[in-house]
């Protein structure tokens, strides 16, 4: 159906009501009609009145993401949706990610100096190894992940994209 | 507002007498028996036991289908809940507003794989339009509300409410449905007002013009089959419809150039592929609708209304779209061509109308009976028609070749007269569908014209039939063979009927007197009108077994693949053919 040479990304916010069973709703959307997720996260930010936020990476093409758009907005617990990658709405980005880096010597060190380059935080350590604490675009992370793999990269844990629109108005 | 102390059960029961339901389709077991003995206890409701859980959602299908009231459906936890898993997903698919009550194993059983357990809420999910797990009582007046406000507003559809045993015996709070004000869903109604007069101006400069309407005319209520007829008699327009829209536009009138799509009329889907302005009301663009995509009505400016927004642009991309009710819509619609003073394109639309009669000249739905022949099905129909045509009737349908022939040779004037499953295409259907017709309707004539094949599937409600003495009439169209797959397998695989052939049918005759009811069997064309008036005479169930061609096949028909004007009118060896692209699809 989708024409993925013509794929666009998209960074999705969906505000929701947070019931039992709203996550398998969106992800059963998803997978129901076939559509794509990149990555997706999910937290309360409201505890008051029970709302949570879901943030979800899609690759579609234009006509998909409308139609993604629409679908997620009919689900019942669905307060809103709103697409952060069109260009009348500016937005701002963020993932982070956990590294494991093991190695010793040169290797220990180089890695060490990386990851300062990154302004990435040493958050836990023994004289083997490396836990990094990295945040930025996605990009960002990619980046640092292929500099640490020749230097001992032994895991890596992604939050996935959480984002939200520039300027005073909320969504 | 203070409210009521009961127990959960008895706030169920309360909630269906508060929202006004009279009659629940349901079938007993270990987790509903609370709520079956609130049911004993008490008489404004009716409740009505079914064979199968199927036919309990299917009869509640009928019922809502042929009233515009939701319909109520309750089953127990396990088995009960996957059986009616077939007839939400017709329901969701057919947008047919229902609530289904589940019974749930106790909540501290919940997970531990107990008796007769299962995931309902996962398992219902994707087929219905929401559904709740009630945890605690606390919860249960709120969610029976909301379960209503939700099944009939916006685009109408089932929903589950799942209920845990020890829920049903806790004792809590019940308030009446009163400013219930639900949190996040508020469907559009009234359609955009620029929008609308857009739209209206389009129309107005229309030269080959086209109402395609649907079943969200019917689903809107009888209000906008009026605004309808009383749109297209302004503008003079044609009309066409879809499978599930018939009825809302009369037959009997001249602008009726009968239903389209993959056995549509010659002369309607010719008309939506040369229209230049085509006005979707309540239809989904749907793929037995609209043929070959990319060759779809390649010229015109499209408006789609419909109250459902993912609808739009979803399979055919729509230049001016309506997101509200269609009562609604075209109510403003005619307010706003009034206030124009439009007036249609007379001379235009004369040429329009003279192409059109060329095209209802090739006659699409003729047939040829011979005398000495066997029965044509189309003949069938078509003295079932004449016979029953000056009666209050409601025709269900089973799913294949008879159901096309029903949409094709019997003729509707009314909305709420025509229930067949059309976007599941659910063979079992028809039987449980008029028995919750006639429900709704005793005084009425309910006939479900059957095939052979689709009525075994849920043939155990005529049981149903009896015990309540529900005078439905199954009029089966008995060609010996699955013959929608026949034809399919004729068509498309080189007449190779691989398990089409129904083998070891009953002799339905003793089937129905072995039931309680009358059995009838014709096989002679001249047979047929004493023994359709014998049926319709009969005070009690019937099975009416009619013999006809085995041979035949329904005609026109679009081959999958092909668009709107590549038509295959009849047996002709030059008849366009189905491409290898058009095999892969349905
Ligand atoms: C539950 C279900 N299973 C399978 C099908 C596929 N199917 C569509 S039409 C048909 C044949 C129906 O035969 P019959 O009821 O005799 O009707 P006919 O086409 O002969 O009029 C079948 C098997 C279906 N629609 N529904
Ligand atoms: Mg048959």
């Amino acid at each position: 159906m989708s024409d993925l040479s013509k794929s666009e990304r998209h960074v999705l916010a969906v505000l929701v009501d947070n019931e039992a069973g709203v996550l398998a709703r969106v992800i059963g959307l998803f997978s129901g009609r076939g559509y794509n997720i990149e990555s997706l996260t999910v937290a309360e930010v409201d505890a008051a009145e029970h709302m949570s936020r879901i943030t979800v990476v899609t690759k579609a093409t234009p006509a998909v993401v409308e139609q993604i758009l629409a679908q997620l907005d009919r689900l019942v617990p669905v307060h809103k949706v709103v697409d952060l990658s069109v260009d009348d709405i500016p937005s701002v980005n963020r993932e982070m990610a956990l590294i494991k880096v093991a190695s010793t010597g040169d290797k220990r060190v180089e890695a060490l100096r990386l990851s300062e380059a990154f302004r990435a935080r040493v958050i836990d350590t023994t004289h083997s190894s490396f836990v990094f604490e990295v945040t930025g675009t996605p990009e960002k992370i990619e980046a640092f992940i292929n500099l640490m793999r020749p230097l001992g990269l032994v895991d890596v844990s992604r939050t996935g994209v959480v984002a939200i629109a520039r300027g005073a108005e909320g969504m | 507002m203070s409210g009521q102390e009961m127990t959960g059960a008895q706030i169920v029961i309360r909630a269906l007498l508060d929202h006004g339901v009279d009659t629940i389709f349901g079938y007993p077991g270990g987790a509903v028996l609370p709520i079956y003995d609130e049911i004993f206890k008490q008489e404004g409701i009716k409740h009505i036991l079914v064979r199968h859980e199927q036919g309990a959602v299917h009869a509640a299908e009928g019922y809502a289908r042929s009233t515009g009231k939701p319909g109520v459906v309750l089953v127990t936890s396990g088995p009960g809940a996957t059986n009616a898993v077939t007839g939400l997903t017709d329901a969701l698919m057919d947008s047919i507003p229902l609530i289904c009550l589940t019974g749930q194993v106790p909540t501290h059983l919940i997970g531990s794989d107990a008796f007769q357990e299962c995931d309902t809420v996962g398992i219902t999910r994707p087929c219905t339009k929401h559904n709740w797990l009630v945890n605690s009582v606390d919860e249960l007046t709120r969610v029976m509300h909301e379960s209503f406000y939700v099944a009939t507003n916006g685009r109408p559809g089932p929903v589950v409410v799942d209920i845990p045993k020890d829920v049903q015996f806790a004792s809590g709070t019940y308030e009446g449905p009163a400013n219930v004000v639900h949190k996040t869903y508020r469907p559009q109604i009234k359609g955009d007002a620029s929008a609308i007069t857009r739209a209206v101006e389009l129309m107005a400069g229309a030269k080959k013009p086209i109402f395609y309407t649907g079943g969200g005319v019917i689903n809107s209520g009888p209000n906008a089959s009026l605004l309808l007829r009383q749109l297209a008699e302004m503008t003079g327009y044609p009309v066409t419809s879809t499978l599930m829209g018939l009825g809302a536009y009369p037959s009997h009138e001249d602008q009726w150039l009968g239903m389209l799509g993959m056995h549509g009329t010659y002369e309607a889907n010719n008309a939506m592929h040369d229209c230049d302005v085509m006005i979707c009301v309540g239809a989904r663009f749907d793929d037995r609708v609209t043929g070959r995509l990319d060759a779809f009505s390649p010229n015109s400016k499209k408006i789609h209304i419909d109250i459902d927004p993912s609808s739009i642009n979803k399979n055919v991309h729509v230049d001016v779209p309506i997101i509200g009710d269609c009562a609604h819509v075209l109510e403003d619609m005619i307010r706003i061509w009034k206030s124009k003073v439009a007036q249609p394109d007379k001379e235009a639309l004369a040429d329009w109308w003279r192409q059109i009669d060329t095209w209802r000249g090739r006659k699409s739905l003729a047939f040829k009976q011979d005398e000495s022949g066997p029965i044509k099905p189309q003949q069938a129909i078509q003295r079932l028609y004449e016979l029953t045509k000056d009666r209050e009737t409601y025709i269900t349908t089973e799913v294949g070749q008879h159901q096309m022939w029903a949409a094709q040779h019997y003729h509707f004037d009314e909305p709420n007269r025509w229930l067949t499953s059309g976007g599941l295409g659910t063979m079992g259907y028809g039987l449980p569908a008029a028995i919750g017709a006639q429900i709704a309707h005793p005084d009425a004539l309910v006939i479900d014209i059957a095939g052979e094949a689709s009525i075994q599937m849920c043939m155990q409600e005529m049981s149903t039939a009896i015990q309540f003495m529900l005078p439905v009439k199954i009029f089966i169209l008995n060609n010996e063979y699955m013959g929608m797959v026949r034809q399919w397998q004729e068509l498309l695989h080189g007449g190779r009927y691989s398990h089409s052939y129904s083998e070891a049918l009953p002799d339905f005759v003793k089937l129905a007197e072995a039931y309680g009811g009358t059995g009838i069997r014709a096989s002679k064309p001249e047979e047929l009108d004493a023994k359709i008036t014998e049926m319709l005479d009969a005070p009690g169930p019937v099975i009416f077994d009619c013999l006809v061609d085995p041979a035949e096949n329904c005609y026109p028909m679009i081959p999958s693949g092909a668009p709107h004007n590549e038509m295959i009118l009849g047996e002709d060896p030059n008849a366009p053919t189905v491409t290898e692209e058009g095999k892969m699809l349905v």
